[in-house]
């Protein structure tokens, strides 16, 4: 008699009845770095090298970020899309880091000598708060993690880009774009 | 003549993720369905649809940076149908439509718009591949019943 009860119910809350969440839930610290540690020893336990580890982790990330990246725009963005390289570069910086992480990054920059290459750097990574790096694995950097969720972003975003992760200032995080996104960028600029 | 409506979702790659027919039945009720479960149902052209989503489709790239809001209105037209396109982050919607309904397309559109987010945020779907979830398909209708044909 129970077991039915229950699943009558379970019938009735399919996610389409359930409204969205409206993204204000904050969890512990502590929550969260225990989980992301299960997530890289998980990416550890199937991974043969340093780069395929942070490969890992991005594609975890990935997941992340195209998800996230519809759910703020139906949230927040009020039927309005993103056209402009910085706009959408700032809404990663700000929309889509506070929700994710509590508080904006620290600092967008453009590459001196290349106009393809952008730098979002945050001194702190919160991904990194608890991570201590084994010396044989140096360039290791866990904030890879995020790199997957800014590229899935921006790709979603019709920018299509690479991200890779450094340690230099805290974390940096550099994102080259295509080639075509530096055209289409020209050409909405002659407008 | 009743109205009729034909939604598709289309994916980052062209990929169609959903697609169903909208119209009418004598009795008022609203009917949807593939194009398979119809296709016995209706003898005229309504295999073409897939093909005007299609080519529609090279038209939504082109207006989609011309303009910042996601409901681009009416974008082409072909025989008698007109083509509507909601360009999102992750989907392009498209509607086909026989007869100007510009709001009632526009809430369609946004309501359509949040159960496929909400179909997202499921963990165990993976995004890009079609959406086989009959409870989606039966929101749908119940979005088209109301913002469609009223």
């Amino acid at each position: 008699m129970e077991s039915k009860s229950a699943s009558i119910q379970r019938k009735s809350t399919n996610i389409l009845e359930k409204p969205l969440s409206k993204g204000r839930g904050e969890i512990n610290l502590s929550t969260f770095a225990f989980l992301f540690s299960e997530l890289v020893q998980y990416c550890q336990n199937r991974s043969s090298s340093v780069v395929d580890l942070q490969q890992k982790l991005a594609s975890l990330g990935h997941h992340v970020g195209t998800r996230i990246l519809d759910a703020l725009y139906l949230r927040e963005r009020g039927s309005k899309r993103e056209l402009r390289l910085l706009q959408a570069l700032i809404f990663v910086k700000t929309t889509v880091w506070k929700s994710c992480f509590g508080r904006e990054a620290d600092k967008l920059e453009l590459s001196n000598d290349d106009e393809k290459t952008y730098y979002i750097i945050e001194n702190e990574s919160l991904v990194n708060k608890f991570i201590f790096v084994p010396k044989d694995k140096g360039s290791l950097n866990c904030a890879a993690f995020s790199g997957g969720i800014i590229e899935a972003v921006l790709n979603g975003l019709n920018f299509p880009c690479n991200v890779t992760v450094h340690w230099h200032k805290g974390t940096t995080y550099m994102i080259k774009f295509e080639e075509s996104v530096l055209m289409r960028e020209k050409s909405l600029e002659s407008r | 003549m009743t109205n009729q409506y034909y939604l598709a979702i289309v994916g980052r790659h062209d990929n169609p993720l959903f697609e169903i027919e909208l119209s009418a039945t004598k009795g008022g009720d609203v009917i949807g369905g593939s194009r398979e479960q119809n296709a016995n149902k209706r003898e005229d052209h309504k295999h073409l649809n897939q093909f005007i989503v299609h080519s529609s489709l090279d038209i939504v790239d082109e207006v989609m940076w011309n303009t910042n809001s996601m409901y681009l209105k009416v974008i082409d037209k072909f025989n008698e149908w007109l083509v509507s396109a909601l360009v999102t982050a992750g989907a392009r919607f498209i509607v086909l439509h026989d007869a100007k309904n510009e709001d009632g397309i526009k809430n369609f559109f946004g309501e359509v718009y949040e159960l496929f987010v909400k179909v997202l945020m499921n963990p165990f779907y993976d995004i890009g591949t079609p959406i086989e979830m009959p409870a989606f398909e039966k929101k749908v209708l119940n979005a088209a019943r109301k913002h469609l044909f009223n």
